[in-house]
């Protein structure tokens, strides 16, 4: 669970550094060169195979033992204990992950699917100037143009936002728990390191997410074109 | 503080053993001085159970000073009642006020099988500690304890970590029932003594096989365990057993795992 949980955070900073990209608000220039990178040369791509191992280990993982601590108390208490010694969130990472897990099924076929197995526009860019050129234009590089499906999905269903927003959320409480608690299950926490650990914890979630959830914002209020 | 008596409704669990099935009783007890202790509340209401030719409610308890470990009620959503690192028996009445309504259940997790009441079975501790909880190295005869140089700050952690009591409010506060904190507790005082540091490796791998074969459940970092232990042994000792498990299971050479 930590090993991969890790993995997992690594990659979400890559994620949303990446997407970042799309705030340089030049059309998509530099995010769909970026995620053309990701997508051709073949480091990513066989961390992308790490990706979806890692994903489906911890999947699995969380599910298996979810099942088996449930499965741990017999009869329950008559008055529970609740947020008294513990915070919800670092009780709820099952459902937690299971709202994470959902979002993330709506989301790769939203943008990963069209992706790698086409579904996509093209769009041109020249490799001179760095601006987008119309199709035929000596100089302009095909490209695909993810960056169109990312307006297109925000500007056109609303209900993709709110959907958004709440696997993000998820993300947010599943991460403040999960951060921490993987340095802990890997025995690299101490009296000295456990408040940078915590505080790193926060802020990363805070940071990554924000990003998260002002992506969709960004293109349907028009903040970017 | 002013001393006051109080009348209290009990919620208290019933359960003629461990194949039946339990269920709460409701009882009534008047008079309860605030200066009692919450097991002496208990046998006022025993001894009036008795004198109407009732059961009396079983539940475990020894020393009554906070030291054995023994006391194991579940009260109120808590276990050992609403005060911080307090054992049930050093638990006054004064936490609570005239008119309340009271439930104690006992520890719930399987691992810990209900044997009647509010009494229920810890031997799995015992079992965790035979496996490995101990020091089995020939120490020699008493020496000059300044023989052995020991940091006072090792000595002073790994004292806090051989204060628990083995009552098994962790298990009980636990989501997952999981016995972490007592295991690390355990493993961390020996760990951190040079008389325990030789057979560290295989302590950790023993005493965690031997929780697993007793069905607790894993940790998941919540962080209950510590808020409700009445010694307040502290996390970072899972930590620091995780620590010791890891490297252990990476550098023994022994086949019996």
């Amino acid at each position: 669970m930590a090993l991969s949980g890790i993995f997992l955070i690594l990659f979400l900073l890559i994620h949303a550094g990446l997407n970042a990209c799309i705030w340089a608000n030049d059309g998509g220039v530099m995010f769909n060169k970026a995620a053309h990178f990701m997508g051709a040369n073949v480091v990513p791509r066989v961390l992308e195979i790490g990706l979806f191992v890692f994903f489906l280990i911890h999947i699995i993982q969380g599910l298996v033992l979810e099942i088996q601590n449930r499965s741990k108390r017999g009869i329950g208490y008559a008055v529970k204990m609740g947020n008294r010694g513990s915070a919800w969130n670092s009780r709820a990472m099952g459902i937690l992950g299971a709202l994470v897990l959902i979002f993330l099924a709506v989301h790769l076929s939203d943008f990963w699917y069209p992706s790698r197995f086409g579904g996509l526009t093209n769009m041109y860019i020249d490799t001179a100037t760095n601006q987008i050129v119309p199709a035929g234009t000596a100089g302009g590089k095909e490209y695909h143009d993810l960056y169109a499906e990312m307006q297109h999905q925000f500007t056109s269903y609303p209900w993709i936002i709110v959907l958004y927003e709440i696997g993000v959320i998820a993300l947010f409480w599943h991460l403040v728990h999960g951060f921490q608690s993987s340095f802990r299950t890997l025995g690299l926490t101490n009296h000295k390191y456990i408040s940078l650990i915590k505080n790193t914890g926060i802020v990363y979630s805070v940071i990554i997410c924000l990003a998260f959830m002002l992506m969709p914002l960004s293109f349907y209020f028009g903040w970017i074109r | 503080m002013e001393h006051y008596n109080m009348n209290l409704t009990l919620k208290v669990w019933k359960q003629k053993n461990a194949d039946t099935s339990g269920k709460f009783e409701s009882y009534k007890v008047s008079n309860i001085s605030s200066e009692m202790s919450f097991l002496e509340m208990f046998d006022v209401l025993n001894e009036q159970l008795v004198r109407e030719g009732k059961e009396p409610v079983a539940f475990d308890h020894d020393c009554r000073e906070g030291i054995c470990g023994m006391c194991s009620m579940y009260i109120n959503g808590r276990p050992h009642g609403p005060w911080q690192g307090t054992t049930t028996c050093q638990l006054h009445m004064r936490a609570f006020r005239d008119g309340d309504t009271i439930v104690v259940e006992p520890w719930r997790a399987k691992a810990f099988p209900v044997v009647k009441d509010l009494i229920v079975d810890r031997g799995a501790f015992d079992r965790i500690i035979q496996a490995g909880g101990y020091i089995s190295v020939n120490t020699g005869n008493a020496q000059d304890g300044n023989n052995i140089p020991i940091p006072k700050d090792d000595a002073d952690k790994s004292f806090a970590a051989a204060a628990c009591i083995g009552c098994g409010a962790c298990v009980a506060a636990c989501k997952n029932s999981s016995a972490l904190l007592f295991l690390s507790a355990k493993v961390s005082h020996l760990a951190l003594l040079p008389q325990g540091d030789t057979e560290r490796k295989q302590r950790a791998l023993d005493m965690v096989a031997q929780m697993d074969k007793e069905g607790f459940g894993s940790c998941t970092n919540t962080g209950a365990c510590e808020a409700v232990c009445p010694k307040e042994i502290e996390i970072t000792n899972i930590a620091r057993l995780n620590r010791e498990y890891l490297s252990a299971g990476l550098a023994t050479d022994s086949k019996s795992h």
